[in-house]
């Protein structure tokens, strides 16, 4: 513990989080900045309900209004939803599997910087002359006629993050097949353990092609090349089958996540063990599995010909299946169990009529005659906030809600948390279920505006009440966050009581460490069954010795900072009248190989807890 | 007995469904009021898909009702439920049942797939090389209006789509400068006009449906394609055969003889037109300039000024003063100078004599 | 076993890239990463192959007009002469003769070199040629494609490079065994790369 005093003060607080490798620090450096992100999304979405709630609005500009849905889509994406859910992993993930932190602790504090710094360049395009404007899909013809450096902000913003989440995907694949504690084999664990192995799995796989389509727009846009030139031989359709090679995997590195935390929070609070543990198991991986076989339902009107379109028509039909009988594992894990209504399970309880219905408007959707209809229109809108609100901010706000108290040590106020759910609720299928209907009446979807007397006016009026009821839910939610964090009651080891799992054998927070001695695991819910033996603790796997555990280190930031500052320099460097755009991109990649060298040059054995320190500890803990 | 019930229950369950999707929306604009072939089939695939995911939906709703409601936990209830580990024989049944009912919707959509891809007739031509039996429309999408060519005819429009109805039409679909995409809700779904390629399709507007409608369909861009997307409308007038083809011949005459304009006030616009918007405009059908603007040959018949303002001599008076302000972003502010009010006053005059059926006249 | 520990020819293991749990996540973490490196060429590929040849006017340059065979061959060949070179530095990794590694790997590093060196030398005849980065859409999925390979040898040398110098004093231990492992395994994939590259973009090029 003596390595590890306890530093005063702001300063040393936020050095302690820029250089940490702790995986439980970086869990909430991600939740933080993945919820600012989140409201900021959420703004830009209330701006754009408030644009349409009339027709012929003047609240904001055409073009203005092609920024806000940009941003809206790619910031929700890429820097809110995804952010907080590699946030809650971090902080679950190792502890459910026993580990003491992740396989590569600074690669995970790598990963996060990068993400960050993505995020704050493709924001700051606010502020330096417009924010990119050519829809999240960014398709190439619209994105390379774009004026401006908005979509160059675009491409190195998720160039940069996608790094970041390149990363964190490969490192959670490592620490879960080699660093499970004694007796955890494959199938006894967690199901959000098996969804973030799977979702890992996705992003080793689903980034590599967008990383590859950003640098073809890189190149196009900064440095002349031709790729979606078609005057000079480009193909712009390249550009559409490389962003959905990955954007449909994307959807399933979303939502499967979600789905683990709604296994974990309906076995806990109907206090049986999860319904269909293997079958779960196999639909979670045959849905990754899938995801990558169905991209092209995106591009039903493209013009594909009538063979692709019936191949991936029936393709993405098929993954209704293992979605099916997940829906139905989950209502008979409650059937027959002793169901309690906490905020949590009232998001998985309410998660499964939402993710229905947005799972069955995807099996429309994959009807292609039908899609030609849908496609682009409003009742896509609807169907992929169904899938995506109602699955995954659904999925978000009851991980945050169910983990709060292993995160921060302290419980969120319940009568709150359910005005923020009701709140929520009803706004979300008040926004998006009429959307459905404005779509089959003809309204194509990221429109500025519309005009009067096409039979649209009411239900977009609904549509933005709606939103304010989300909005009002959200504010709550803060609310509730700051009393929490100010009246800070401390909750012990297992606060919902009914915890199956190994996070919730351990304090609230955990140590740095986690465990003091790995746990050993006796099978499916390893906690549960020690529970039910009368016991109030794991066995442990190993008798109590000296943890081995990394230093801190500033050198991700200082490699994330080099990257930031090549990106200007790649930006302005069409533009003639700069001069000085090359060398700082050569002054930011040397910043940043120059820290990956430092790093492999520097010894960086870590240090070691002594197991005299540990028995301290535990006195200590006696004694109190 | 009991399977005559079960099959009038399923009929009644089909009969609201229609209810509730037809029931709402404008006829010339819903895909929920098919106007033709094309709309029909993808409504039926609607309504099949959303019968079959409702009945999912009940079956899930109801199981889902039973287990919150039954298996609540009462106050100080700190029994512990059977840990059940699964059920072998419930997951066949939920593997089966989903597998087959998606099959029974994998048929009418594969055959429907190819159906509606299905071109062919567009190849099949005469000794001249005009399509034999087909009425083929060129179809061109720019930043933000519509040129419609009609090749076997060699003549153009813009803006304003004229189709002959209960036949097959067929377009070849493409872009100029960004991806548009070509919808007309109502009489089919849409297809992407792209830039690297021509992609072709076809939809057919049904008389009767046509008349219900006013003989009017709303068409879309359902591709974001720059700030002023949402106002790149477009509309389509639905003529009989016979009307279709008096307006085609009107429309030639106009290609051979360009029309003069009559009168001092519309003479002085055709000057001014002559030497301000004649480089992107083209005023005879038999053409398209350079492509770089909508053909005006019939303007003074269009529906609409710029696609979607009032047809009026005040918005198109407002919308050559500054077309920026009304569709931002669009290829045309700028490019012909500033003109007195006098001038924009001509102008206006002569372009609303633009009218290629002579007896019609704009309200 | 432990990263600090002092190890004689006795001692030393087997494989010494996987005895610490940090090697072994180390070897583990760098062939998935391979995995969406695999991917990220397989994107580019597919690019290349749907631009090949698609250039703005006719009077331009095409694969089958630019490539040279007996000079990508020769490339070929060194490319795949490093690789076994890499191969004898790992053998005598292993047997702790640290030395030995290092000659094989200054020898690897310098085929990589002559490598590059001809791959300079092949872009500037093209571009001499009117075959650019910007002339065309095929001109940019060549560079790209062959560019991001040449961007990986680059990279490659430069671990090695790093890794002999920083190394040179302190000799082999369980903490940089994995370290040069890994670089090793680096280096195979950007063979097996260039291999593809070799078929699918000079000798199907030739085809037509």
């Amino acid at each position: 513990m003596s390595t590890y005093a306890k530093k005063q003060g702001f300063g040393a607080t936020l050095w302690d989080f820029m250089t940490t490798v702790d995986h439980k620090k970086i869990a909430i450096l991600y939740l933080i900045s993945g919820g600012l992100f989140f409201i900021l999304g959420g703004l830009e979405a209330m701006f754009i309900r408030i644009q349409l709630a009339v027709p012929d609005n003047n609240f904001m500009s055409a073009g203005t209004f092609n920024e806000m849905i940009t941003m809206h889509g790619t910031t929700m994406i890429f820097l809110a939803a995804m952010p907080i859910l590699l946030g809650i992993m971090n902080a679950v993930m190792p502890l459910q599997i026993g580990a003491r932190d992740v396989a590569f602790p600074f690669l995970n504090s790598l990963g996060f910087w990068l993400f960050f710094f993505g995020g704050v360049v493709l924001n700051l395009s606010w502020f330096m002359g417009g924010a990119p404007d050519a829809g999240w899909t960014s398709y190439a013809s619209l994105s390379i006629h774009s004026q401006g450096h908005g979509v160059d902000f675009y491409v190195l913003g998720l160039q940069i993050s996608g790094f970041g989440t390149l990363i964190a995907g490969i490192n959670f694949l490592v620490t879960i097949i080699n660093m499970r504690t004694p007796g955890m084999t494959y199938m006894r664990m967690p199901m959000f353990t098996w969804t973030t192995f799977v979702v890992s799995a996705l992003i080793l796989f689903a980034f590599p092609p967008l990383t590859v389509g950003l640098t073809l727009m890189l190149f196009d846009r900064m440095f002349g090349a031709n790729f979606f030139d078609a005057a000079a031989g480009g193909n712009t359709i390249i550009w559409e089958h490389l962003f959905w090679i990955f954007g449909h995997p994307e959807v399933y590195i979303l939502i499967l996540p979600a789905f683990g935390i709604f296994s974990e929070i309906l076995a806990t609070f109907s206090r049986k063990r999860l319904f269909g543990y293997s079958s779960m198991v196999f639909a979670t991986v045959l849905i990754g599995f899938l995801g990558f076989m169905v991209w092209a339902h995106h591009m039903f009107t493209v013009g594909l010909g009538p063979i692709a379109n019936a191949i991936f028509a029936v393709a993405t039909m098929a993954i209704a299946v293992p979605t099916g009988i997940k829906i139905f594992n989950w209502i008979f894990t409650m059937w027959g169990g002793s169901v309690r209504f906490t905020v949590p399970m009232l998001y998985a309880v309410s998660f499964i009529p939402s993710f229905t219905m947005g799972g069955v408007t995807g099996i429309m959707l994959a009807a292609a005659p039908a899609d030609y209809q849908y496609h682009d229109s409003y009742f896509v809108v609807a169907h992929f906030h169904y899938v995506i609100v109602g699955g995954v901010v659904l999925g978000i706000l009851a991980g945050i809600t169910y983990y709060w108290p292993k995160i921060f040590g302290t419980m969120l106020n319940e009568t709150l948390g359910k005005f923020t759910f009701w709140f929520f609720l009803i706004g979300f299928h008040l926004t998006f279920f009429i959307q459905h209907f404005l779509g089959l009446w003809g309204m194509p979807r990221r429109v500025f505006t519309y005009l009067p007397g096409q039979g649209w006016e009411t239900s977009n009026l609904v549509s933005t009440a709606g939103a304010i009821f989300m909005a009002v839910g959200v504010i709550i939610l803060l609310i509730n966050i700051i009393i929490t964090s100010v009246k800070n009651v401390r909750v012990g080891n297992d606060p919902w009581e009914d915890g199956r799992t190994l996070e919730w054998s351990i304090p609230s927070p955990p140590p740095f460490y986690n465990f003091k001695q790995l746990p050993l695991a006796r099978g499916l819910d390893a906690y549960w069954i020690e529970k039910m033996e009368g016991k109030k603790e794991m066995t442990p796997a190993e008798p109590l010795g000296d943890i081995h555990m990394p230093n801190g280190s500033i050198i991700p930031i200082c490699i994330t900072i080099g990257l930031f500052v090549a990106s200007f320099g790649a930006l302005y460097n069409m533009d003639a009248d700069k001069t000085w755009t090359v060398p700082v991109i050569i002054i930011g990649l040397l910043i940043t190989f120059g820290s990956m060298l430092i790093r492999s040059i520097k010894d960086d054995h870590g240090f070691h807890i002594h197991k005299e320190d540990l028995m301290d500890d535990k006195d200590k803990e006696v004694k109190a | 007995m009991k399977t005559r019930l079960r099959k009038w229950r399923l009929i009644s369950l089909f009969a609201i469904m229609t209810l509730i999707l037809a029931g709402c929306g404008e006829a010339k604009l819903s895909a929920l009021k098919p106007a033709g072939e094309v709309a029909q089939k993808q409504f039926d695939l609607m309504v099949l898909s959303t019968l079959i995911m409702v009945v999912v939906i009940i079956v899930v709703v109801i199981l889902f009702v039973i287990a919150i409601v039954r298996f609540r936990r009462k106050d100080g209830d700190d029994s512990i439920p059977k840990q059940v580990e699964g059920s072998h024989k419930l997951e066949v049944i939920w593997t089966t049942i989903p597998i087959l009912l998606l099959i029974i919707m994998a048929i009418p959509v594969v055959t429907y797939t190819f159906e509606l891809a299905d071109t062919s007739a567009m190849e099949v031509k005469d000794k001249d090389g005009k399509t034999k039996d087909a009425v083929v429309i060129n179809v061109r999408a720019n930043l933000y209006w519509w040129e419609f060519e009609y090749p076997d005819y060699g003549i153009f429009t813009s803006q304003d789509l004229v189709v002959p109805t209960d036949e097959k039409v067929y377009f070849n679909l493409k872009a100029s400068d960004v991806k548009h995409s070509f919808w007309v809700p109502a009489a089919g779904g849409k297809m992407d006009t792209n830039v690297d390629g021509v992609n072709q399709m076809y939809l057919v507007f049904d008389s009767k449906k046509s008349n219900e409608a006013q003989n009017l369909f709303y068409g879309k861009c359902a591709e974001l394609c720059g700030p002023s997307h949402a106002l790149m409308d477009f509309k389509v007038v639905t003529k009989s055969k016979d009307d279709f083809n008096s307006w085609v011949t009107s429309m030639q005459t106009v290609a051979k003889e360009p029309k003069v304009a009559e009168g001092e006030l519309a003479k002085q616009g055709q000057e001014i037109f002559n030497k301000s918007c004649i480089g992107c405009h083209a005023v005879s059908t038999s053409g398209n300039g350079a492509g770089m603007g909508p053909n005006l040959s019939n303007f003074g018949e269009r529906e609409r000024i710029a696609g979607f303002l009032d047809h009026t001599e005040e918005n198109l008076k407002k919308w050559i003063k500054n077309p920026d302000d009304y569709k931002p972003g669009n290829t045309m502010a700028g490019k012909y100078g500033k003109l007195t009010d006098e001038q924009i006053d001509a102008l206006a005059e002569y372009l609303l004599n633009l009218k290629v059926e002579g007896s019609k006249h704009i309200d | 076993m432990h990263v600090e520990e002092k190890f004689t020819d006795a001692t030393w293991p087997a494989a010494p890239e996987t005895a610490t749990l940090e090697g072994k996540n180390k070897y583990l973490g760098f062939w998935l990463f391979l995995g969406g490196e695999t991917v990220l060429f397989a994107s580019l590929f597919a690019t290349y192959l749907a631009l090949k040849d698609k250039v703005p006017d006719s009077g331009m340059l095409l694969a089958k007009d630019l490539y040279e065979i007996p000079l990508t061959f020769a490339m070929t060949m060194i490319l795949l002469t490093s690789s076994l070179t890499s191969v004898y530095a790992m053998y005598h990794m292993k047997n702790n003769s640290f030395q030995k590694m290092q000659a094989w790997l200054l020898i690897t590093v310098l085929l990589g070199f002559s490598f590059l060196a001809l791959e300079v030398y092949e872009f500037k005849h093209y571009v001499h040629l009117g075959h650019t980065f910007t002339s065309s859409a095929y001109g940019s999925a060549f560079y790209t494609l062959v560019g991001f390979h040449g961007a990986h040898v680059t990279f490659g040398l430069m671990w090695f490079l790093s890794l002999m110098l920083r190394n040179a004093k302190r000799g082999l231990s369980l903490y940089n065994a994995p370290k040069f492992f890994v670089a090793s395994l680096y280096w195979h994939f950007i063979d097996v790369v260039w291999v593809f590259i070799f078929t699918v973009v000079y000798l199907m090029g030739m085809v037509g």
